[in-house]
């Protein structure tokens, strides 16, 4: 089969793809829409406590697919991922914290309050450069893909594969966990960074810059969707694939097994940093708990309930989550613990390819179509 | 006067020496009465009424006069009055000026006689006034209250009493310690007089009993004898005693330092045994069925709150419930085991990473269970009789007994789980399954029964770890999740399927998080031991003790 450019492939052969870009270009302007321009009484008002809960989902949805990238077509199960989301949040929360200035509750301009509070003299050197929004976005990518880039060089070349390096992922946020919990490491020990003002000027209050980020959020969900399509469906993505499905296999006939391993999981985590700093200025602070081993495996629970290997899946899967999430723990707070983990049995047991693979399964029922023989593989 | 002669005197009489405290309690008058004297005779009986009754009115030194007195009435009520006054505790009400202790009740104040310990009443904060203290007449109540310490039966009190009085050594309290130490059987409390001795004799002009001391000093490892020491050092001018200073306190440095070490080594040890039982049932789950169980702390949860349950039926006898609560824990787990194992996990064999998911939805589900149950606050459970205090080395080294017992009960575990792995039929099955599956089938073995038994069984070790837990941390909801990782890192870094290879990855990491401890603080030391699990992980994948042989690849 001769390849297609990448706009053809994707208008002609990934129908579930188009429905989820439609579906975010739609959102992404008719929302913003309902909150500006409609009058707050209006029933179709939308208001920006909403719209601002729509842009949290959203980054999480992007982390999602940052983590089916690695998951869902190298089979790398990442059980830190969260880690590389709650970093790019810290670079975000370190550009936003020196942009309150003196309007700090000790008014001190060259200083974060917490550092006044610890009695610090002055900045230390890993905060230089912060106050530059550009300097903050080369961050917001470079430190997490950095940390992915060691750590997996270190991984990938021993062939720590599977369980174990689930595992040491592990590890590895919850030793960053407990050291984003020490005052002495300088970024707010325990209550993190917050008590943000603004963004490049504009008020993170005012509801033109919450509609705003908002936006900007679908913009780069988007952005992140056709990006990971793009290399999946490259020729690298399919060696990814094989990798996932036979890994000694693919090593014996040529391939550099450990440098495209490498390659995916460090471009996932630059996805999920952008992701956390898209996060950060909506809920308002980032804190330690972002680094919980917990987080990273809710996270997981989401791609596999949407549906490994679909990229959109993974996405639908964090929205679900979530949303069921903020409304079963506000309505039914007892509940929402035995939902999530017979949420977790359900998925794994009955429903394997997630809500996304039901539905195919579903419709294949419905026209009376066997179902084919030879399935995408997961594992 | 002494403790002696003291003791011999009726309760509520006492003698008071008018001479003697007219000279201010002088250290050479209680010196010189070791042998009782004829002061007796000029004794005035006073009892513990009449003197507390004074305390009412008048000047701080008048009040001093009073404290004096009171230390001489020979009245189990003394102490009390004397330790409420030290924490300005002590009130008397205005209207019948009677002497009460206070306990504060939503906002107004319960007061209690100091006579009787009969309810004297209700009072607000105005109708009562303090007995007000001073700097001078703490230090007063502070002596005091050692010296009538010494006199106690319970050996802890009397410890407590001679350290407080070794703080400040002066003829008096010598005199004090030497009286005592002629009575005196235990032997810890012995040496810590001996030591006292020897600081005070240091302050005598005779240089060869300065010397002798000096020596003598060099054995003990009370903290006031290297202070000592080191002001001899700085303040002397005489070259020999300097010298001989010198040398005893290396003496003593290198002792210290070697009992840092020992307790570094015996902290290290009973870190290692507490991750050794909460690995070890892991160890079966995850290393010998390659079953990822993610709810492996909530099962050590359900063990700790089985000893909850256990106690609160057998309020009284709270050290039967923790033996009653380990075989019980050990089913209550255990059967929760069968039941995720029937249920959930034989449909998720050979996907590993789905195992990991389902698991640990049913540890959110068991966290919920339990909350909803039991509430989301820690739940109190009791320590036995037998595991609180410690053993006391020397004055600087002790082992508690909770530490010493969980050891060893580690220990036990892991052997029985071993003898039950080599010596029974089970652990043959369990064994042949783990190896080959198909063929221990063909051989007639019910390979799916000895799954669901040897999930029991990890899950069963893991509650018999929640019945120790129970006794080392909060008994709440998220026991289970502040273990996991741990338990995790032991198995991983001890190498899967090996029961020997838990033992010492759990013993190792407990002494090397201890070692660095002291240098790096605690939570960096844990940084540093998940770090370096992280990097042993790349060295060898497989951990301390891989699986060698076919298998291996699986």
């Amino acid at each position: 089969m001769a390849r297609q450019p990448f706009i053809v492939d994707f208008l002609k052969n990934d129908k579930g793809g188009k429905i989820f870009v439609s579906i975010l270009l739609v959102t992404m302007f008719v929302v913003p829409a309902l909150n500006l321009l409609v009058p707050a009484d209006s029933f179709f008002h939308v208001p920006t406590y909403t719209v601002t809960l729509l842009g949290k989902y959203l980054s999480y949805a992007m982390l999602a697919i940052a983590l089916d990238l690695v998951w869902g077509y190298c089979g790398i199960l990442s059980l830190g991922h969260a880690a590389f989301f709650a970093l790019g949040g810290y670079a975000m929360g370190m550009y936003l914290m020196r942009q309150i200035g003196d309007r700090g509750v000790y008014g001190n301009t060259e200083l974060p309050d917490f550092m006044v509070f610890l009695n610090w003299t002055e900045l230390p050197w890993y905060w230089q450069g912060f106050d530059m929004f550009w300097f903050a976005m080369i961050m917001v990518i470079l430190v997490p893909g950095l940390l992915a880039l060691v750590f997996g060089w270190l991984a990938f070349r021993a062939r720590v594969t599977g369980v174990y390096l689930s595992i040491i992922t592990q590890a590895l946020t919850y030793a960053l966990l407990l050291a984003f919990f020490m005052n002495e490491l300088g970024f707010g020990g325990n209550n993190g960074l917050t008590d943000f003002k603004d963004i490049l000027g504009y008020d993170l209050q005012a509801d033109t810059t919450r509609v705003s980020l908002f936006f900007l959020s679908a913009l780069f969900l988007i952005l992140t969707y056709f990006l990971c399509r793009f290399i999946i469906t490259s020729k690298l993505g399919r060696v990814v694939v094989a990798i996932r499905d036979a890994e000694d296999r693919t090593r014996f006939i040529g391939y550099k097994v450990e440098s495209f391993k490498l390659w995916i999981f460090v471009l996932s985590a630059m996805i999920a940093g952008v992701a956390g700093a898209l996060f950060v200025p909506q809920v308002g602070i980032i804190n330690p708990g972002e680094f919980s081993p917990l987080n990273s495996i809710e996270l997981v629970v989401w791609v596999a309930i949407g549906g490994r290997a679909t990229l959109y899946g993974a996405a639908l899967g964090a929205v679900i989550v979530n949303y069921s999430k903020s409304y079963l723990t506000a309505a039914f707070p007892e509940v929402w613990l035995f939902a999530l983990g017979g949420l977790f049995l359900l998925v794994t047991i009955f429903m394997p390819k997630g809500v996304i693979g039901l539905w195919n399964q579903m419709r294949l029922k419905l026209q009376g179509k066997k179902q084919p023989i030879a399935e995408n593989k997961i594992e | 006067m002494t403790l002696s002669s003291r003791k011999n005197i009726q309760i509520l009489l006492s003698l008071i020496f008018i001479a003697m405290l007219s000279a201010g309690y002088s250290a050479a008058a209680l010196a010189d009465s070791i042998e009782p004297k004829t002061e007796t005779s000029v004794a005035i009986v006073i009892s513990f009424e009449v003197a507390t009754a004074s305390l009412t009115a008048g000047s701080y030194s008048d009040r001093e006069q009073v404290i004096k007195k009171l230390y001489t009435v020979d009245d189990e009520r003394v102490l009390p009055v004397l330790q409420q006054m030290l924490k300005s505790k002590l009130y008397y009400i205005k209207k019948t000026k009677q002497l009460v202790f206070i306990k504060k009740i939503d906002g107004s104040y319960k007061t209690t006689s100091i006579l009787n310990n009969e309810d004297a009443g209700l009072f607000e904060k105005n109708k009562l006034k303090k007995v007000k203290v001073n700097n001078k007449l703490r230090r007063l109540l502070r002596g005091y209250i050692a010296q009538l310490g010494l006199k106690s039966t319970d050996d802890a009190v009397r410890k407590a009493a001679v350290k407080q009085l070794l703080k400040n050594i002066n003829a008096e309290t010598i005199a004090v310690l030497q009286v005592l130490d002629k009575k005196e059987t235990n032997s810890s409390i012995k040496e810590l007089v001996a030591a006292g001795v020897s600081i005070w004799n240091l302050s005598s002009n005779d240089k060869a009993t300065q010397l002798a001391s000096i020596k003598a000093l060099s054995k003990s490892l009370v903290p006031e004898v290297k202070l000592k020491l080191q002001e001899i050092i700085e303040d002397t001018e005489d070259a020999t005693i300097k010298k001989a200073a010198i040398s005893s306190l290396k003496k003593i440095d290198s002792k210290i330092s070697i009992f840092g070490f020992l307790e570094n080594l015996v902290f290290g040890l009973s870190l290692g045994s507490v991750l050794l039982l909460i690995a070890v049932g892991l160890a079966i789950t995850f290393g010998v069925m390659g079953v990822i169980n993610m709810a492996h702390g909530e099962l050590m949860m359900l063990g700790a709150y089985t000893t909850f349950v256990v106690q609160q039926m057998l309020p009284n006898h709270i050290t039967a419930s923790i033996f009653i609560s380990i075989p019980l824990a050990f089913l209550v787990a255990g059967a929760f085991g069968v039941a995720i194992e029937r249920f959930v996990i034989r449909y998720l064999y050979g996907r590993p990473l789905e195992t990991l998911l389902a698991t640990f939805g049913i540890s959110l589900i068991l966290q919920q269970l339990v909350r909803s149950v039991f509430g989301p606050t820690n739940q109190a459970v009791q320590t036995p009789a037998f595991m609180s205090g410690s053993l006391e080395i020397n004055s600087i080294f002790a082992i508690t007994y909770n530490r010493l017992y969980i050891f060893i009960f580690a220990i036990v575990v892991l052997l029985l789980l071993m003898l039950i792995l080599k010596k029974t039929r089970l652990g043959l099955q369990v064994r042949a399954v783990s190896q080959n599956r198909t063929m221990a089938k063909a051989m007639g073995v019910k390979s799916e029964w000895v799954d669901a038994m040897t999930f029991g069984l990890g899950s069963g070790i893991a509650g018999v770890a929640g019945v120790a837990l129970s006794q080392l941390t909060n008994v709440g909801p998220n026991l289970g999740q502040a273990y996991i990782i741990d338990s995790f890192m032991v198995v991983v870094f001890g190498g899967v399927g090996n029961l020997l290879g838990t033992f010492v990855g759990a013993m190792s990491l407990g002494v090397f998080n201890k070692f660095l401890e002291p240098w790096s603080g605690a939570v960096l030391a844990k940084i540093l031991v998940l770090v370096f699990i992280i990097l042993f992980i790349q060295k060898r994948p497989r951990g301390l003790f891989p699986k060698k042989g076919r298998g291996v690849e699986d």
